[in-house]
């Protein structure tokens, strides 16, 4: 038992803990919280048919509402797969 | 890697078109029904990927070449970004506009109400699906094509 | 505390991923710890999307679905949807630099690379 083991050991012990408190301590699966109630998203439910002519909510929300992050997302993308092809590149003599 | 039997192939053959038209199904319809442009995309991947594993990597390189799926990738980003950019120009001057929805000069994109599920119902939102679903496509296909050729068996002779 | 099922299940999710990257010593092994860490974290944002006796958010599905019941809310599932795709391409970039390392030290001990040569 080095002492890098017992490192390791207490602080995974210690995260662990917190965790475990955390998920027992949240509120009920299911209920909101006390003081907050959904705005954006009731409102988001009541105009997107009107709005959009969509009748997929999460379609709307993805590329209408939220449409910025899908070009962040394809941005990411985008740049795994230039990384992927530059790894395994052999350069001709 | 080495392609697999004479059955396999044959068999391959045949369920690739079906897993074809069940992803791009999938990738038409986003705004009607769970899916869109990166559900669809994953699932004409897996597919290709198959193709992949039954017919060896050196087989494949040779019908499909790196190149050409970047080519078709890059197509999927210009046509998501110069989507977003004909909001600047028509309808609201704002970027990421749906400008092809309540309006009264081209009014075949414009059917909105209750039960109408047709294809051109939700304006700007079936052409960024297709575009997003080819990016999606091209580049899941061109990292897995990339690994299985450069870690094949057999000595890589430059 | 029978009611908190899905966030017992998202600790272990999480406890179990940060085990295999802390304590394991092979590099694919830590790769996947790193990927379960990344499934607990999708499953705890879609858990915050759901509302007693909601349906899905999509009109004219199955059940005559016109706002009489109530919705789930869909802006999380919007960014579950981002997450899993940078899930995605975190996972081929590792596994590619993986693939790179073992070629030029011809290990896969994460406690034999990295050192300086004497």
């Amino acid at each position: 038992m080095t002492a890098r083991d017992v490192v390791a050991i207490a602080f995974f012990a210690l995260i662990a803990i917190f965790l475990i408190f955390a998920a027992l301590m949240t509120h009920p699966f299911g209920e909101l919280d006390d003081d907050y109630t959904p705005d954006m998203d009731d409102y988001i439910i009541q105009n997107a048919r009107n709005e959009t002519g969509a009748d997929n909510t999460v379609t709307s929300v993805v590329f209408d509402y939220r449409g910025f992050d899908t070009l962040g997302e394809a941005t990411v993308l985008f740049t795994a797969v230039a990384g992927v092809i530059l790894i395994f590149r052999r350069l001709k003599k | 890697m080495m392609g697999m039997s004479r059955i396999v192939k044959t068999m391959t053959g045949i369920a690739f078109p079906l897993a074809m038209i069940y992803g791009l199904y999938i990738i038409a319809h986003g705004h009607l029904t769970p899916g869109g442009g990166f559900q669809g995309g994953a699932v004409v991947a897996s597919a290709c990927a198959m193709i992949l594993v039954a017919y060896g990597s050196v087989w494949t390189i040779g019908k499909v070449k790196e190149k050409q799926l970047s080519i078709l990738e890059s197509l999927g980003a210009i046509g998501f970004i110069g989507l977003a950019f004909f909001g600047l120009l028509f309808g609201a001057k704002i970027f990421f506009d749906n400008f092809l929805v309540n309006q009264n000069t081209l009014p075949m994109f414009n059917e909105i109400g209750k039960g109408v599920m047709n294809i051109n119902t939700a304006g700007l939102l079936p052409f960024m699906n297709f575009a997003v679903g080819l990016k999606v496509i091209a580049g899941l296909f061109a990292i897995v094509l990339v690994m299985a050729y450069a870690t094949r068996k057999g000595g890589i002779t430059e | 505390m029978i009611y908190n099922i899905p966030y017992i299940a998202v600790v272990a999710l999480i406890l179990i991923g940060l085990a295999a990257v802390i304590f394991k010593r092979n590099l694919i092994k830590i790769v996947i710890g790193i990927t379960l860490i990344e499934s607990g974290v999708n499953l705890f944002l879609i858990t915050l999307a759901y509302r007693q006796g909601s349906i899905a958010p999509i009109y004219h599905g199955k059940k005559i679905a016109d706002g009489s019941i109530p919705m789930s809310l869909p802006v999380p599932h919007a960014l579950t949807l981002t997450s899993i795709v940078i899930g995605v391409a975190v996972l081929a970039l590792m596994l590619s630099l993986v693939v790179h390392i073992y070629r030029h030290y011809g290990t896969l001990d994460a406690r034999k690379i990295g050192r300086e040569e004497e």
